[in-house]
Protein backbone atom coordinates (compact mmCIF):
# COMPACT_ATOMS: atom_id res chain seq x y z
CA UNK A 1 0.00 0.00 0.00
CA UNK A 2 1.81 3.07 -1.09
CA UNK A 3 2.14 5.73 1.58
CA UNK A 4 -0.78 8.82 1.20
CA UNK A 5 1.90 11.40 0.31
CA UNK A 6 3.27 9.22 -2.34
CA UNK A 7 -0.44 9.12 -3.63
CA UNK A 8 -1.25 13.15 -3.61
CA UNK A 9 2.30 13.67 -5.07
CA UNK A 10 1.16 11.62 -8.11
CA UNK A 11 -2.47 13.55 -8.12
CA UNK A 12 -0.99 16.82 -7.84
CA UNK A 13 1.16 16.00 -10.87
CA UNK A 14 -1.38 15.04 -13.27
CA UNK A 15 -3.55 17.73 -11.70
CA UNK A 16 -0.78 20.02 -13.29
CA UNK A 17 -0.51 18.24 -16.27
CA UNK A 18 -4.08 18.99 -17.04
CA UNK A 19 -4.75 22.23 -15.53
CA UNK A 20 -1.25 23.82 -15.41
CA UNK A 21 -2.16 24.52 -11.63
CA UNK A 22 1.29 24.86 -9.41
CA UNK A 23 1.33 21.56 -7.15
CA UNK A 24 2.14 23.71 -4.30
CA UNK A 25 -1.77 24.81 -4.40
CA UNK A 26 -3.00 21.47 -4.93
CA UNK A 27 -3.59 20.61 -1.04
CA UNK A 28 -5.85 18.37 0.49
CA UNK A 29 -8.40 20.52 1.88
CA UNK A 30 -8.79 22.07 -1.27
CA UNK A 31 -11.86 21.86 -3.31
CA UNK A 32 -11.94 20.71 -7.27
CA UNK A 33 -14.56 22.59 -8.59
CA UNK A 34 -14.45 25.62 -5.67
CA UNK A 35 -11.07 26.35 -4.91
CA UNK A 36 -9.49 24.86 -7.71
CA UNK A 37 -11.53 26.24 -10.46
CA UNK A 38 -11.53 22.98 -12.06
CA UNK A 39 -14.60 22.63 -14.71
CA UNK A 40 -16.26 19.00 -15.07
CA UNK A 41 -14.52 18.01 -18.34
CA UNK A 42 -11.31 18.37 -16.95
CA UNK A 43 -12.08 16.84 -14.19
CA UNK A 44 -13.06 14.15 -16.07
CA UNK A 45 -9.64 13.89 -17.80
CA UNK A 46 -7.96 13.82 -14.57
CA UNK A 47 -10.03 10.90 -13.23
CA UNK A 48 -8.92 9.08 -16.37
CA UNK A 49 -4.78 9.73 -16.27
CA UNK A 50 -5.57 8.70 -12.62
CA UNK A 51 -7.16 5.12 -13.59
CA UNK A 52 -4.22 4.66 -15.61
CA UNK A 53 -1.48 5.78 -13.74
CA UNK A 54 -3.07 3.64 -10.50
CA UNK A 55 -4.98 1.18 -12.64
CA UNK A 56 -8.43 1.75 -10.87
CA UNK A 57 -11.93 2.46 -11.77
CA UNK A 58 -13.33 5.70 -10.60
CA UNK A 59 -17.15 5.02 -11.35
CA UNK A 60 -17.93 8.21 -12.94
CA UNK A 61 -21.31 8.68 -10.04
CA UNK A 62 -18.56 8.61 -7.62
CA UNK A 63 -16.31 11.17 -8.84
CA UNK A 64 -18.58 14.00 -7.33
CA UNK A 65 -18.38 12.34 -4.69
CA UNK A 66 -14.77 13.16 -4.35
CA UNK A 67 -14.95 16.89 -3.82
CA UNK A 68 -11.63 17.60 -2.65
CA UNK A 69 -7.93 16.18 -3.12
CA UNK A 70 -7.99 14.74 0.29
CA UNK A 71 -11.35 12.61 -0.70
CA UNK A 72 -10.04 11.88 -3.91
CA UNK A 73 -6.20 10.54 -2.34
CA UNK A 74 -8.34 8.45 0.35
CA UNK A 75 -10.10 6.82 -2.17
CA UNK A 76 -7.26 5.73 -4.02
CA UNK A 77 -5.45 4.73 -0.70
CA UNK A 78 -8.33 2.63 -0.42
CA UNK A 79 -9.25 1.19 -3.68
CA UNK A 80 -5.45 0.98 -5.45
CA UNK A 81 -5.64 -1.76 -7.59
CA UNK A 82 -2.45 -3.52 -9.49
CA UNK A 83 -1.27 -0.25 -11.13
CA UNK A 84 1.15 0.36 -13.29
CA UNK A 85 5.12 1.08 -12.51
CA UNK B 1 -11.08 49.10 -42.24
CA UNK B 2 -8.22 47.10 -41.19
CA UNK B 3 -7.33 48.59 -38.06
CA UNK B 4 -4.88 45.42 -36.59
CA UNK B 5 -3.13 42.53 -37.80
CA UNK B 6 -1.14 39.39 -36.26
CA UNK B 7 0.29 36.11 -38.01
CA UNK B 8 1.83 33.07 -36.71
CA UNK B 9 4.41 31.42 -40.00
CA UNK B 10 7.02 29.95 -40.72
CA UNK B 11 8.68 32.97 -40.83
CA UNK B 12 8.17 34.16 -37.50
CA UNK B 13 5.35 34.63 -34.47
CA UNK B 14 4.50 37.79 -35.70
CA UNK B 15 3.91 40.36 -38.21
CA UNK B 16 6.68 42.36 -37.58
CA UNK B 17 8.95 38.82 -37.79
CA UNK B 18 7.31 37.49 -41.09
CA UNK B 19 7.30 40.75 -43.03
CA UNK B 20 11.31 41.14 -42.21
CA UNK B 21 11.81 37.96 -43.15
CA UNK B 22 9.87 38.40 -46.07
CA UNK B 23 11.66 41.91 -47.53
CA UNK B 24 14.81 39.57 -46.79
CA UNK B 25 13.99 37.15 -48.90
CA UNK B 26 14.44 34.29 -45.88
CA UNK B 27 12.48 31.07 -46.71
CA UNK B 28 10.63 28.99 -43.98
CA UNK B 29 10.78 25.76 -45.50
CA UNK B 30 12.87 23.33 -44.58
CA UNK B 31 13.27 19.44 -43.93
CA UNK B 32 9.97 18.39 -41.61
CA UNK B 33 11.24 17.13 -38.35
CA UNK B 34 8.09 17.45 -36.13
CA UNK B 35 6.76 14.25 -37.21
CA UNK B 36 8.15 11.38 -38.45
CA UNK B 37 8.50 11.21 -42.22
CA UNK B 38 9.67 7.68 -42.75
CA UNK B 39 8.57 6.58 -46.29
CA UNK B 40 7.34 9.55 -47.02
CA UNK B 41 7.97 10.92 -50.82
CA UNK B 42 7.91 14.39 -49.84
CA UNK B 43 9.69 15.38 -46.50
CA UNK B 44 9.65 18.95 -46.73
CA UNK B 45 7.57 21.72 -45.40
CA UNK B 46 7.31 24.68 -43.40
CA UNK B 47 7.26 24.20 -39.57
CA UNK B 48 6.01 26.80 -37.35
CA UNK B 49 9.16 26.77 -35.12
CA UNK B 50 10.08 27.30 -31.16
CA UNK B 51 5.93 27.99 -30.63
CA UNK B 52 5.26 28.10 -27.13
CA UNK B 53 1.87 28.12 -26.15
CA UNK B 54 2.18 29.39 -22.75
CA UNK B 55 2.94 32.59 -23.84
CA UNK B 56 -0.48 33.24 -25.37
CA UNK B 57 -2.83 31.26 -23.07
CA UNK B 58 -3.36 28.80 -20.02
CA UNK B 59 -2.54 25.17 -20.35
CA UNK B 60 -6.22 24.06 -19.97
CA UNK B 61 -6.63 26.11 -23.17
CA UNK B 62 -3.42 24.84 -24.72
CA UNK B 63 -3.84 21.20 -23.65
CA UNK B 64 -7.66 21.22 -25.67
CA UNK B 65 -6.28 23.23 -28.56
CA UNK B 66 -4.82 21.73 -31.58
CA UNK B 67 -2.21 23.32 -32.93
CA UNK B 68 -3.75 25.69 -35.76
CA UNK B 69 -6.44 26.57 -33.33
CA UNK B 70 -3.95 28.40 -30.91
CA UNK B 71 -1.80 29.82 -33.88
CA UNK B 72 -5.15 31.61 -34.48
CA UNK B 73 -5.56 32.42 -30.83
CA UNK B 74 -2.07 34.42 -30.59
CA UNK B 75 -2.29 35.70 -34.02
CA UNK B 76 -5.80 37.20 -32.63
CA UNK B 77 -4.31 38.49 -29.48
CA UNK B 78 -1.62 39.61 -31.51
CA UNK B 79 -4.13 41.76 -33.64
CA UNK B 80 -6.07 43.36 -31.00
CA UNK B 81 -3.08 44.44 -28.96
CA UNK B 82 -2.01 45.91 -32.58
CA UNK B 83 -5.46 47.61 -32.99
CA UNK B 84 -5.66 48.49 -29.28
CA UNK B 85 -8.67 46.88 -29.59
CA UNK B 86 -10.51 45.83 -25.98
CA UNK B 87 -13.88 44.09 -25.99
CA UNK B 88 -16.08 45.47 -23.36
CA UNK B 89 -19.18 45.04 -22.04
CA UNK B 90 -20.48 47.78 -24.64
CA UNK B 91 -18.62 46.31 -27.66
CA UNK B 92 -18.58 42.83 -27.22
CA UNK B 93 -22.45 41.52 -28.70
CA UNK B 94 -21.35 43.45 -31.94
CA UNK B 95 -17.70 41.57 -32.32
CA UNK B 96 -17.74 38.52 -34.53
CA UNK B 97 -14.98 36.07 -35.24
CA UNK B 98 -14.61 34.58 -38.63
CA UNK B 99 -11.38 31.62 -39.15
CA UNK B 100 -10.94 30.03 -41.74
CA UNK B 101 -9.39 26.81 -42.63
CA UNK B 102 -9.24 24.56 -45.24
CA UNK B 103 -8.70 20.92 -43.01
CA UNK B 104 -9.16 21.87 -39.59
CA UNK B 105 -7.57 20.20 -36.51
CA UNK B 106 -6.53 17.20 -38.63
CA UNK B 107 -3.30 16.38 -36.75
CA UNK B 108 -5.67 15.94 -33.44
CA UNK B 109 -8.40 13.83 -35.18
CA UNK B 110 -5.73 11.57 -36.78
CA UNK B 111 -4.42 11.12 -32.94
CA UNK B 112 -7.82 10.64 -31.58
CA UNK B 113 -8.12 7.76 -34.20
CA UNK B 114 -5.01 6.10 -32.93
CA UNK B 115 -6.09 6.84 -29.47
CA UNK B 116 -9.29 5.04 -29.41
CA UNK B 117 -7.68 1.99 -31.60
CA UNK B 118 -4.81 1.69 -28.95
CA UNK B 119 -6.57 2.63 -25.59
CA UNK B 120 -10.31 2.24 -26.25
CA UNK B 121 -13.04 4.96 -25.93
CA UNK B 122 -12.26 5.88 -21.71
CA UNK B 123 -8.83 7.44 -23.18
CA UNK B 124 -10.59 9.74 -25.55
CA UNK B 125 -10.18 13.41 -23.79
CA UNK B 126 -14.34 14.91 -23.18
CA UNK B 127 -12.33 18.04 -25.14
CA UNK B 128 -11.88 15.36 -28.21
CA UNK B 129 -15.21 16.68 -30.10
CA UNK B 130 -14.02 20.69 -29.28
CA UNK B 131 -10.47 19.55 -29.87
CA UNK B 132 -11.05 18.09 -33.24
CA UNK B 133 -13.63 20.62 -34.75
CA UNK B 134 -13.53 23.23 -37.74
CA UNK B 135 -15.04 25.78 -35.54
CA UNK B 136 -12.51 25.56 -32.74
CA UNK B 137 -10.34 28.38 -33.51
CA UNK B 138 -13.11 30.86 -33.56
CA UNK B 139 -14.70 29.19 -30.75
CA UNK B 140 -11.18 29.76 -28.72
CA UNK B 141 -10.95 33.24 -29.84
CA UNK B 142 -14.79 34.69 -28.96
CA UNK B 143 -13.90 32.91 -25.62
CA UNK B 144 -10.75 34.49 -24.86
CA UNK B 145 -11.71 37.95 -25.88
CA UNK B 146 -15.51 37.43 -24.86
CA UNK B 147 -16.63 38.73 -28.40
CA UNK B 148 -20.62 38.04 -28.74
CA UNK B 149 -21.11 38.74 -32.27
CA UNK B 150 -21.21 35.30 -34.18
CA UNK B 151 -18.23 33.38 -34.24
CA UNK B 152 -17.58 30.60 -36.74
CA UNK B 153 -15.47 28.70 -39.20
CA UNK B 154 -15.41 29.34 -42.76
CA UNK B 155 -13.78 26.39 -45.01
CA UNK B 156 -13.24 26.45 -48.78
CA UNK B 157 -9.79 25.30 -48.91
CA UNK B 158 -6.74 26.82 -49.89
CA UNK B 159 -9.21 29.77 -50.31
CA UNK B 160 -10.40 29.85 -46.89
CA UNK B 161 -8.71 32.88 -45.50
CA UNK B 162 -9.56 34.97 -48.17
CA UNK B 163 -13.01 33.87 -47.86
CA UNK B 164 -13.38 34.88 -44.35
CA UNK B 165 -12.36 38.31 -45.11
CA UNK B 166 -14.51 38.53 -47.47
CA UNK B 167 -17.34 37.06 -45.17
CA UNK B 168 -16.00 39.69 -42.26
CA UNK B 169 -16.63 42.52 -44.49
CA UNK B 170 -19.75 41.46 -45.63
CA UNK B 171 -20.93 41.18 -42.13
CA UNK B 172 -20.02 44.74 -41.40
CA UNK B 173 -20.93 45.77 -44.78
CA UNK B 174 -25.05 44.59 -43.42
CA UNK B 175 -24.51 45.94 -40.06
CA UNK B 176 -24.46 42.36 -38.43
CA UNK B 177 -21.28 43.17 -36.80
CA UNK B 178 -18.98 46.55 -35.82
CA UNK B 179 -15.80 44.72 -35.62
CA UNK B 180 -14.84 41.26 -37.12
CA UNK B 181 -11.60 39.43 -36.07
CA UNK B 182 -11.18 37.45 -39.60
CA UNK B 183 -8.32 35.28 -41.24
CA UNK B 184 -7.06 32.04 -41.56
CA UNK B 185 -5.66 29.19 -39.93
CA UNK B 186 -3.89 25.85 -40.95
CA UNK B 187 -1.66 23.05 -39.15
CA UNK B 188 -1.78 19.99 -41.75
CA UNK B 189 2.18 19.22 -42.04
CA UNK B 190 1.01 15.90 -41.05
CA UNK B 191 2.03 12.56 -43.10
CA UNK B 192 -1.55 12.17 -44.25
CA UNK B 193 -1.93 14.94 -45.75
CA UNK B 194 1.65 15.10 -47.27
CA UNK B 195 1.53 11.46 -48.44
CA UNK B 196 -2.19 12.58 -49.87
CA UNK B 197 -1.54 15.84 -51.31
CA UNK B 198 2.28 14.55 -52.39
CA UNK B 199 0.01 11.62 -54.32
CA UNK B 200 -1.80 13.85 -55.96
CA UNK B 201 1.44 15.27 -57.48
CA UNK B 202 0.45 18.84 -55.76
CA UNK B 203 3.70 18.69 -53.81
CA UNK B 204 7.04 19.83 -54.81
CA UNK B 205 9.51 16.34 -54.09
CA UNK B 206 12.43 18.87 -54.18
CA UNK B 207 13.48 16.73 -50.49
CA UNK B 208 16.83 17.74 -51.07
CA UNK B 209 16.41 21.57 -51.71
CA UNK B 210 14.06 22.92 -49.07
CA UNK B 211 14.52 26.16 -49.48
CA UNK B 212 14.62 26.19 -53.43
CA UNK B 213 11.77 23.77 -54.02
CA UNK B 214 8.70 26.64 -53.75
CA UNK B 215 9.39 28.08 -57.45
CA UNK B 216 6.30 30.33 -58.04
CA UNK B 217 6.40 31.33 -61.76
CA UNK B 218 9.49 30.12 -62.54
CA UNK B 219 9.83 27.45 -65.63
CA UNK B 220 11.25 24.56 -63.48
CA UNK B 221 8.63 24.44 -60.52
CA UNK B 222 7.29 21.20 -59.48
CA UNK B 223 4.52 21.39 -57.10
CA UNK B 224 3.79 23.62 -53.74
CA UNK B 225 5.31 23.11 -50.40
CA UNK B 226 3.00 22.70 -47.46
CA UNK B 227 3.28 24.74 -44.59
CA UNK B 228 1.27 25.75 -41.31
CA UNK B 229 0.29 29.22 -39.69
CA UNK B 230 -2.74 31.65 -39.04
CA UNK B 231 -3.13 34.91 -39.28
CA UNK B 232 -5.77 37.32 -38.51
CA UNK B 233 -6.90 40.90 -38.82
CA UNK B 234 -9.37 43.29 -37.05
CA UNK B 235 -11.77 44.20 -39.61
CA UNK B 236 -14.13 47.60 -38.28
CA UNK B 237 -16.47 49.74 -39.44
CA UNK B 238 -14.98 53.38 -40.60
CA UNK B 239 -17.26 54.93 -37.66
CA UNK B 240 -16.33 51.90 -35.29
CA UNK B 241 -12.47 52.96 -35.94
CA UNK B 242 -13.15 56.39 -35.78
CA UNK B 243 -14.94 56.17 -32.20
CA UNK B 244 -12.44 54.44 -30.60
CA UNK B 245 -9.96 56.76 -32.16
CA UNK B 246 -8.22 53.98 -33.64
CA UNK B 247 -6.03 54.23 -36.73
CA UNK B 248 -7.24 52.53 -39.93
CA UNK B 249 -3.93 51.15 -41.34
CA UNK B 250 -6.24 50.06 -44.75
CA UNK B 251 -9.20 49.71 -46.45
CA UNK B 252 -10.79 46.27 -47.78
CA UNK B 253 -12.98 47.41 -50.71
CA UNK B 254 -13.26 44.47 -52.71
CA UNK B 255 -13.75 40.77 -52.26
CA UNK B 256 -15.08 37.96 -54.66
CA UNK B 257 -15.68 34.35 -54.92
CA UNK B 258 -16.59 31.48 -57.66
CA UNK B 259 -16.11 27.63 -58.01
CA UNK B 260 -14.47 26.58 -60.91
CA UNK B 261 -16.80 23.71 -61.31
CA UNK B 262 -14.46 21.58 -63.12
CA UNK B 263 -11.89 19.52 -61.24
CA UNK B 264 -11.19 18.52 -57.94
CA UNK B 265 -7.29 19.30 -57.52
CA UNK B 266 -6.65 20.67 -61.05
CA UNK B 267 -7.79 24.45 -62.22
CA UNK B 268 -9.98 25.04 -64.89
CA UNK B 269 -7.60 25.00 -67.86
CA UNK B 270 -8.51 28.60 -69.12
CA UNK B 271 -8.76 29.84 -65.43
CA UNK B 272 -12.70 30.30 -65.68
CA UNK B 273 -13.69 30.44 -61.99
CA UNK B 274 -10.22 32.71 -60.71
CA UNK B 275 -11.00 35.31 -63.89
CA UNK B 276 -14.65 34.96 -62.42
CA UNK B 277 -13.81 35.73 -58.66
CA UNK B 278 -10.87 38.43 -59.75
CA UNK B 279 -13.55 40.13 -61.98
CA UNK B 280 -15.94 39.88 -58.85
CA UNK B 281 -13.71 41.12 -56.59
CA UNK B 282 -12.64 44.29 -59.32
CA UNK B 283 -16.11 45.21 -59.86
CA UNK B 284 -16.78 45.50 -56.16
CA UNK B 285 -14.37 47.53 -55.20
CA UNK B 286 -15.27 49.74 -58.68
CA UNK B 287 -12.36 49.71 -60.26
CA UNK B 288 -10.96 48.53 -63.35
CA UNK B 289 -7.92 46.39 -63.95
CA UNK B 290 -5.67 49.48 -64.48
CA UNK B 291 -6.31 50.28 -61.47
CA UNK B 292 -4.40 47.62 -59.61
CA UNK B 293 -0.84 48.59 -58.54
CA UNK B 294 0.09 45.05 -57.02
CA UNK B 295 -0.77 41.76 -56.95
CA UNK B 296 0.26 39.21 -54.11
CA UNK B 297 -0.54 36.32 -56.30
CA UNK B 298 -1.80 33.23 -55.49
CA UNK B 299 1.56 31.80 -57.13
CA UNK B 300 1.69 28.12 -55.67
CA UNK B 301 4.60 27.03 -57.65
CA UNK B 302 2.60 24.11 -59.10
CA UNK B 303 2.74 23.62 -63.12
CA UNK B 304 -0.94 24.29 -63.45
CA UNK B 305 -1.94 27.33 -61.07
CA UNK B 306 1.28 29.33 -61.97
CA UNK B 307 0.32 28.78 -65.69
CA UNK B 308 -3.71 29.91 -65.54
CA UNK B 309 -3.31 32.22 -62.81
CA UNK B 310 -0.55 34.08 -64.96
CA UNK B 311 -3.01 34.31 -67.98
CA UNK B 312 -6.03 35.26 -65.71
CA UNK B 313 -4.26 38.40 -64.79
CA UNK B 314 -3.20 38.91 -68.81
CA UNK B 315 -6.84 39.01 -69.40
CA UNK B 316 -8.36 41.29 -66.22
CA UNK B 317 -5.59 43.22 -65.80
CA UNK B 318 -4.40 43.67 -69.17
CA UNK B 319 -1.21 45.62 -70.22
CA UNK B 320 -1.44 46.61 -66.98
CA UNK B 321 -0.33 43.41 -65.71
CA UNK B 322 3.35 44.23 -67.48
CA UNK B 323 3.76 47.54 -65.59
CA UNK B 324 3.63 46.55 -61.73
CA UNK B 325 5.11 43.96 -59.22
CA UNK B 326 2.88 40.37 -59.34
CA UNK B 327 4.80 38.36 -56.10
CA UNK B 328 4.27 35.16 -54.52
CA UNK B 329 5.17 35.39 -51.05
CA UNK B 330 4.15 31.31 -50.93
CA UNK B 331 8.29 31.09 -52.36
CA UNK B 332 9.01 32.32 -48.71
CA UNK B 333 5.84 30.78 -46.89
CA UNK B 334 5.20 27.87 -48.42
CA UNK B 335 1.09 26.98 -48.84
CA UNK B 336 -0.32 27.79 -45.28
CA UNK B 337 -3.72 26.73 -46.94
CA UNK B 338 -6.43 28.44 -44.97
CA UNK B 339 -4.21 31.15 -43.25
CA UNK B 340 -2.33 31.91 -46.77
CA UNK B 341 -5.22 34.59 -47.64
CA UNK B 342 -5.02 36.35 -44.65
CA UNK B 343 -1.26 36.28 -44.00
CA UNK B 344 -0.95 37.22 -48.12
CA UNK B 345 -3.71 40.19 -47.32
CA UNK B 346 -0.97 41.18 -44.30
CA UNK B 347 1.05 41.34 -47.14
CA UNK B 348 -0.38 43.03 -49.29
CA UNK B 349 -1.51 45.83 -46.75
CA UNK B 350 2.21 46.00 -45.54
CA UNK B 351 3.84 46.80 -49.63
CA UNK B 352 0.79 49.17 -50.08
CA UNK B 353 2.04 51.03 -46.65
CA UNK B 354 6.21 50.82 -46.88
CA UNK B 355 6.36 50.65 -51.27
CA UNK B 356 8.31 47.76 -49.87
CA UNK B 357 7.33 44.83 -52.62
CA UNK B 358 8.17 40.93 -51.21
CA UNK B 359 10.17 38.98 -53.96
CA UNK B 360 8.98 35.61 -55.41
CA UNK B 361 12.24 33.80 -54.74
CA UNK B 362 13.43 31.45 -56.59
CA UNK B 363 12.02 32.88 -59.82
CA UNK B 364 15.49 32.26 -61.93
CA UNK B 365 13.37 31.63 -64.91
CA UNK B 366 9.72 33.83 -65.21
CA UNK B 367 7.35 31.92 -67.09
CA UNK B 368 5.80 35.19 -68.70
CA UNK B 369 9.31 36.79 -69.20
CA UNK B 370 7.21 40.49 -69.65
CA UNK B 371 5.76 40.39 -65.89
CA UNK B 372 8.01 41.58 -63.33
CA UNK B 373 7.61 38.90 -60.33
CA UNK B 374 9.85 40.48 -58.08
CA UNK B 375 12.22 37.80 -58.43
CA UNK B 376 15.08 37.53 -55.55
CA UNK B 377 14.89 40.60 -53.93
CA UNK B 378 12.43 42.96 -52.81
CA UNK B 379 11.74 45.89 -54.85
CA UNK B 380 10.50 49.73 -53.48
CA UNK B 381 7.72 50.97 -55.82
CA UNK B 382 6.50 54.25 -55.20
CA UNK B 383 2.67 55.30 -55.37
CA UNK B 384 1.69 52.05 -54.32
CA UNK B 385 -2.22 52.74 -53.65
CA UNK B 386 -4.39 49.41 -54.89
CA UNK B 387 -3.83 45.73 -54.22
CA UNK B 388 -5.06 42.51 -55.34
CA UNK B 389 -4.46 39.38 -53.33
CA UNK B 390 -5.76 36.10 -55.09
CA UNK B 391 -6.19 32.59 -53.40
CA UNK B 392 -7.49 29.58 -55.14
CA UNK B 393 -8.14 25.85 -54.22
CA UNK B 394 -8.34 22.69 -54.51
CA UNK B 395 -12.50 22.04 -54.74
CA UNK B 396 -11.96 24.69 -57.65
CA UNK B 397 -12.69 27.51 -54.87
CA UNK B 398 -11.67 30.81 -55.72
CA UNK B 399 -11.39 34.15 -53.67
CA UNK B 400 -10.29 37.48 -54.51
CA UNK B 401 -9.48 40.49 -52.24
CA UNK B 402 -9.03 43.87 -52.76
CA UNK B 403 -7.45 46.59 -50.56
CA UNK B 404 -6.54 50.00 -51.07
CA UNK B 405 -4.26 52.13 -48.76
CA UNK B 406 -5.71 55.16 -46.88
Amino acid sequence: MPHATDILSAVTEIVEEVTGLDPAEVTAEKSFTEDLDIDSLSMVEITVAIEDRFGVRIPDDRVPELRTVGDLVDHLADHRGAGRP
Amino acid sequence: MVTGYGAVTPLGHSVEETWAAMLAGRSGIDTVDAIDVTGLEVRIGGQVRGFTPGRYMPRTVSRRADPCAQYALAAALEACAHAGLVVDERLAPRVAVVIGSGYGPVGSIYRAADTLRDRGPRAISPFAQVTTAMDSAAGEISMRLGAQGPSRAQSTACASGADALGAAMRMIAYGEADVVLAGGADACVTAVDLAGSGNARALSRRNDDPTGACRPFDARRDGFVMSEGAAVLVLEAAETAEGRGAAALAELVGYGASSDAHHWTAPHPEGRGARLAVEAALRDAGITGAEVDYVNAHGTGTLLNDATETAVLRTVLGDRVTRIPVSSTKSMTGHMIGAAGAVELVASILALRTGDVPPTINCEEPIDPDINFVPHRAQRHERLRTALSNSFGFGGHNAALVVRAV
